[in-house]
């Protein structure tokens, strides 16, 4: 199968790349450009663990080929620490115990990413809806939730 | 698992989507939102040959009224329609069935035309297109034609769309004083495909119902209507024993096959049940 090429933006680097159509484009993060944050858990869309922020959109990147994010903006969890400093959100997670395997844990930041973006002080209820999408097998999601309010927290004063 | 190899053609304009959809016949499939077709070829349940992106077809997601109608294009995403204030204003049926659809991820991507030509028996919108009376607008490279949403679903999984035909539009006759509509569903989770989901949307005018309309989701094929139900329910008052009554015969007339979750005894519960609440509660909005 012909090869197709495409360019597009991870975390603010450009990256021009020819992928086969049938890339996955989570595939396409974690081996072709070695971004080995964004998880793949079931590989049909149930688990959430390789959410990908696509134009500021939470997707499923086992739902998307590569070839369809041609030019498109990305985020991915690699992009979330700068300069080696958790943000806000990983700090969050960090000091409320929000992750304990780690495996779900990218995909429930970019979740609560494209969340805290669209609704700064979300309630509790927003942040079950929001993260409703995600599969989590250790934390009983308690945690996380926690962790979500404690980001806008420390958004909040970061703002001030 | 990883898709079969296929080839990829992104059209820029409708014209060239049709055409590329005749150019290959059966082998070519439309890629929407990719959210049911996509896992089905990741377990290769399917192997399209050739996939037809759609997604940079301009003016394919709009949202509009015309007359009477609000329309829909193909390509509109379930997310915006949810948090749509038209789609609230002119079908309100449609944003309460909405929050029981999958999550914030799969509604980013997924769009209501993908949805029903996937045309899945647990789906929802199939029963709030079938309730509403709405029309399913196709197109091919040969013409377009416009279908009832009763008829547009032909069975689990299959349409009446014709090879080299694709969903356009979608056209909902807008909410009318004197009507009200509600949807109620039954699922393991908020979010997961329902066991079962009833759509009604009755028209009450002096006192009495004048029209109604109940469909399914979760049984035995998408958008399937209960004319029998909806029947028992014209001419009453909608009180409690009518509603009861016309309950009673939902559970009589479905004929669900099980699911891993609900069996068909259980299943024909719920269409009891669920027919009562959605038609409660479409009574008491029509007042």
């Amino acid at each position: 199968m012909a090869l197709i090429p495409i360019s597009l933006k991870v975390n603010g680097t450009r990256f021009e790349r020819a992928v086969e159509p049938r890339r996955l484009l989570s595939d396409f993060l974690r081996e072709d450009l070695d971004l080995k944050a964004t998880h793949v858990g079931c590989e049909h869309g149930v688990c959430g663990a390789c959410t990908v922020l696509v134009d500021g959109q939470a997707v499923r990147s086992c739902l998307s080929f590569a070839v369809q994010a041609d030019g498109c903006e990305l985020r991915t969890a690699d992009g979330l620490a700068r300069g080696g400093k958790l943000s806000a959100l990983q700090q969050a997670f960090w000091e409320k115990h929000g992750l304990q395997c780690g495996f779900c844990t990218p995909g429930m930041l970019m979740v609560a990413t494209e969340l805290l973006e669209r609704n700064a002080r979300p309630t509790k209820a927003e942040i079950e809806e929001a993260i409703s999408s995600n599969l989590c097998r250790c934390t009983g999601y308690y945690t996380i939730v926690e962790s979500v309010q404690r980001a806008a927290e420390l958004m909040q004063e970061g703002a001030k | 698992m990883k898709p079969a190899p296929f080839e990829y053609v992104r059209p820029g304009s409708l014209p060239e989507a049709l055409d590329a959809l005749a150019r290959h016949g059966p082998a070519g499939r439309i890629l929407a939102g990719g959210q049911s077709l996509v896992p089905m070829m990741n377990l290769r349940l399917v192997k399209p040959a050739v996939l037809i992106d759609i997604n940079r077809v301009p003016g394919l997601a709009d949202v509009r009224v015309d007359g009477g109608e609000l329309v829909i294009g193909a390509l509109a995403r379930h997310a915006a329609l949810l948090a749509s204030e038209t789609v609230a204003a002119h079908c309100p049926l449609m944003v309460e069935a909405y929050a029981c659809v999958a999550h914030g991820p799969i509604r980013n991507r997924g769009t209501l035309g993908g949805n029903i030509s996937h045309a899945d028996p647990a789906s929802e919108m199939p029963a709030v297109l079938a309730a509403c009376d709405a029309k399913i607008g196709v197109r091919s490279a040969k013409g377009a034609r416009t279908i009832p949403a009763t008829e547009f679903f032909t069975g689990a999984l299959s349409t009446a769309l014709a090879d080299g035909e694709m969903v356009t539009e979608i056209r909902i006759p807008t909410v009318k004083s004197g009507q009200g509509a509600a949807w109620r569903e039954a699922a393991n989770r908020q979010g997961d495909f329902a066991m079962a989901g009833v759509a009604a949307l009755v028209t009450v005018a002096g006192g009495k119902c004048t029209h109604a309309s109940v469909a399914v989701a979760g049984m035995e094929r998408p958008g399937l209507r209960l004319p029998a139900v909806e029947k028992q329910l014209v001419g009453t008052t909608l009180d409690a024993a009518a509603i009861a009554a016309a309950a009673a015969m939902a559970s009589e007339v479905v004929r669900p096959s099980g699911s891993y979750h609900a069996d068909p005894i259980y299943k024909r519960d719920l269409a009891e049940t669920l027919t009562a609440r959605a038609v409660t509660a479409a009574r008491d909005r029509a007042r």
